[in-house]
């Protein structure tokens, strides 16, 4: 002590220790049972290693011993914030196994509930993210809209959040009568309202000061951990499996015009209705993703207004839903959707029972939140809910 | 150079001082006897203590009635009828009631300390609060100092809290209130040195008295700086007091209560009143230094505020006028609150040094440049400025005045010196 002390250096022996912090599962902004943990240097995040299997319900497993249409009501309760877009997967992947052709008013409702669904969980996206940015508001505005979602998918089917709704071969009903007059006249009054989140949180200074620059995912990086939806176009890759995917799903939206949202060359689509893009933001970061959610609830409106046409004109009936005992044929098929938090992929072998002998489910936000320990190293411990919130997981998608 | 600082009381003696005097003159003791003065001391501690607990009483529920008209909502609308009044008297009923609960890795005594620092320090600061001419427990001539001082305080209570939770989010949360209130009491100081110096005093009563008259003598039209000056002085103060945008120190999403984490029951309640009782005085500062303190936009009790009995009307008047001023800050703070998303710890310091202190420091220099060259400014458009109002204490050097009396009131245009 005696030789090498230097009084006047204060700090000499200060030495900061390394902790590790549990953030979650039981905390307010890990949008479920999300588990983080944090290495932390005093506010500075040097590590963070997510923590899964929280919510975890064997629903493959339960797949397995149950006909497809008697699993409907587990894929709903998978993303449970886009029940409906859930439903279409499965019932796609199905279909597809077993050769189904569906008549065309089918086709045109099913564009519509799916992109009604979108609309409702990119409401819930944009709410708890501000949430998770400490403004309470817009996250009650948001649920109040969707309120209205849920109350037009009441009348379509009864529930307002495990709907059941679309099935192998159809939907289990058509849209009420009047259903669609009201449809618009909902969508009438959301696009002025948009303006609104607009202005609370995308062009909102603070906002763009905790998003702009915060997460970086390059279309590199997005690609190679798998990412999909909005976390993928967020970072600049223009792809849409309503556009790009397979036969299957995207003759579902065939003759609807619509462009993907994606940044190119610098600006987004119709972006000059919307606010700028700040001079901060930088492609891939939380910002993107946030935008391309807010830009695709106005795309998911345009579609339903070119579906309401089509439906009304189009020939046929809802469909008919298989036979709760239907025998599937022998085979397996995969098929990918759109859904609102990414590329949903549902894979089912049959051996020839009408129970399938295998059942998978590939999970869009399971891979949007692998990238979490990359973009999120070295962050200070605000940034993380920030970062985590943009991705837009639901953690019964990831823990099935 | 003898600098003689003068005790200023007001127009009358002060509140204290006549209830001091009843007293004696009830127990027909010499009207300066020490016991009166305890007495009456007393009395105004426990009427403070129920501006406090009715004020976050209050608050509470305002809290939660504004948030929810600006959500779309109802609000409390069940207890103590139709607009749920009594929705913050049910809640305490229930905080009083649960578990005492204190984690096993907690400092005990540093613990159960904690909220009662922190109340103690957001109480002491009403000490010094006038709400009328002479209304205040103790007419402090350095009473805008003594309440910045003693509310900087408040910041003890928290990394106590913080430190003793035995919790690493409350630790987190302590440090951040450390690092920030430390932070924000400098731009604070710079933005009441504005005021101060337009008025050459501390003393929060003198300086109400400076603004009588129409509303055009309120200091926020004293000069241009003024308006800055305000805005600068209000985002310090809600930082200070740990308001959102800038309620870092429990940031629910991150922290997940920050520094009362670890808190429940009656003390957690008591950390929530001592943040109410915070914001109403980082309030009515605001209105004292800016917007006239207790006088009303017009001067309505002008004519009898000077006289012995009907003075006190004027003062009830002044007193409620006060109120509603600073009812109307603390409801601005619950709007922001429920509007802003919450920046981030480094953003937060940023805007703190690299832009309030700057613009304070920049509004200061203005302001004495202004004043020093007396060029006018909406404040001295008015004709009809009431001279009675413009009261500038002495700080006498060589005044015979101020040396033979101690109490020393004298009349003058604010620019006549």
């Amino acid at each position: 002590m005696a030789t090498g002390f230097d009084s006047r250096v204060v700090e000499y022996d200060v030495r900061t220790d390394e902790m590790l912090v549990n953030m979650g599962p039981q905390h307010p902004s890990t949008h479920g049972v999300l588990r983080l943990v944090l290495r932390t240097d005093g506010e500075i995040v040097s590590e963070v290693t997510p923590h899964i299997g929280y919510l975890h319900r064997c629903a493959e497993k339960i797949g397995e011993n149950l006909t497809p249409r008697q699993w409907i009501p587990y894929t709903d309760r998978m993303d449970y914030l886009a029940g409906m877009n859930m439903n279409l997967g499965w019932s796609l992947a199905v279909e597809k196994l077993m050769g189904l052709q569906l008549p065309d008013k089918a086709r045109h409702l099913r564009v519509i509930i799916a992109e009604l669904g979108r609309i409702a969980s990119h409401l819930v996206g944009m709410g708890a993210y501000g949430l998770d940015l400490g403004t309470f508001s817009p996250f009650l505005y948001a649920f109040r809209e969707r309120e209205k979602i849920l109350d037009l998918f009441e009348e379509v089917c009864g529930a307002r959040l495990t709907y059941s709704y679309i099935t192998p071969g159809g939907a289990t009903a058509d849209l009420p009568p009047g259903w669609i007059g009201r449809c618009e006249a909902f969508l009438n009054e959301l696009v002025p309202i948009i303006s609104d989140y607009h202005n609370l949180l995308t062009s909102n200074a603070i906002f763009i000061k905790r998003t702009c620059g915060i997460g970086v995912l390059s279309a590199e990086m997005a690609i190679d951990y798998g990412c999909s939806g909005p976390v993928l176009r967020g970072s600049g890759v223009d792809y849409d499996l309503r556009r790009d995917g397979e036969e299957r799903y995207t003759e579902m939206y065939d003759g609807y015009s619509f462009e993907v949202i994606a940044e190119r060359d610098g600006h987004y689509p119709k972006d000059h209705q919307y606010p700028k893009v700040p001079q901060d933001a930088v492609l891939g970061d939380c910002w993107h993703r946030f935008y391309v959610r807010m830009l695709e609830v106005m795309q998911a409106i345009d579609l339903l207004r070119q579906g309401f046409d089509r439906y009304s004109a189009a020939t046929g009936d809802w469909g008919t839903p298989i036979k709760l005992t239907q025998k599937l044929p022998k085979g397996e098929a995969y098929l990918e959707t759109e859904a609102p938090r990414g590329q949903m992929g549902f894979y089912l072998v049959s051996d020839g029972s009408s129970i399938p002998w295998r059942v998978r489910a590939r999970s869009s936000s399971f891979c949007n939140l692998s990238v979490t320990h990359e973009i999120c190293r070295g962050v200070p411990i605000a940034d993380v809910p920030a970062i985590v919130g943009s991705l837009d997981i639901v953690m019964g998608e990831i823990d099935r | 150079m003898r600098l003689n600082v003068i005790l200023f009381f007001g127009k009358h003696p002060g509140a204290k001082r006549i209830v001091a005097e009843f007293i004696n003159s009830l127990l027909s003791l010499s009207s300066d006897h020490a016991l009166g003065y305890v007495v009456a001391s007393l009395i105004h501690c426990v009427l403070l203590l129920h501006v406090i607990a009715v004020g976050a009483l209050v608050f509470i529920w305002m809290e939660r009635k504004v948030s929810g008209r600006i959500q779309d909502r109802l609000g409390p609308t069940r207890v103590g009828g139709r607009f749920g009044w009594l929705q913050t008297l049910a809640d305490g009923l229930k905080l009083i009631t649960k578990e005492d609960l204190m984690p096993g890795a907690a400092d005990p005594l540093l613990f159960r300390l904690a909220p009662y620092l922190s109340f103690a320090a957001s109480f002491t600061a009403f000490l010094a609060l006038p709400f009328a001419d002479g209304w205040a427990a103790q007419v402090l001539n350095v009473g805008a100092f003594f309440v910045l001082a003693v509310l900087g305080l408040e910041v003890f209570g928290v990394i106590l809290a913080g430190y003793g939770s035995g919790s690493k989010w409350s630790l987190f949360g302590g440090m951040r209130e450390a690092a920030q209130v430390v932070s924000y009491e400098v731009p604070l100081g710079l933005c009441v040195l504005v005021p101060v110096t337009v008025c050459g005093t501390l003393n929060l009563v003198t300086i109400g008295n400076m603004q009588a008259g129409l509303f055009t003598n309120w200091l926020i039209f004293q000069n241009p700086f003024m308006p800055i000056v305000f805005l600068a002085f209000f985002t310090c103060a809600m930082a200070s007091v740990n308001r959102a945008p800038f309620d870092l120190a429990e940031a629910e999403s991150e922290l997940v209560a920050g520094f009362h984490t670890e808190y429940s029951g009656l003390r957690w309640s008591i950390f929530f009143m001592a943040e109410y009782g915070s914001m109403f005085v980082v309030s009515a500062l605001a209105a004292i230094l800016f917007f006239g303190a207790w006088h009303g936009p017009l001067p309505v009790f002008a004519s009898i505020s000077a006289s012995p009995y009907l003075m006190h009307i004027a003062n009830l008047a002044g007193c409620t006028n006060f109120i509603l001023k600073t009812v109307i800050g603390v409801t601005v703070m619950i709007w922001i609150r429920w509007t802003l998303p919450r920046l981030r710890i480094d953003q937060v310091i940023t805007m703190c040094w690299k832009y309030c202190v700057p613009i304070a420091a920049f509004c200061l220099v203005g302001t004495v440049a202004w004043e020093v060259t007396g060029l006018p400014w909406i404040g001295d458009m008015t004709p009809n400025r009431n001279p009675m109002g413009s009261v500038r204490e002495h700080w006498a050097q060589d005044d015979p005045v101020a040396s033979t009396s101690h109490s020393v009131v004298i009349a003058e245009g604010r620019r006549n010196d």
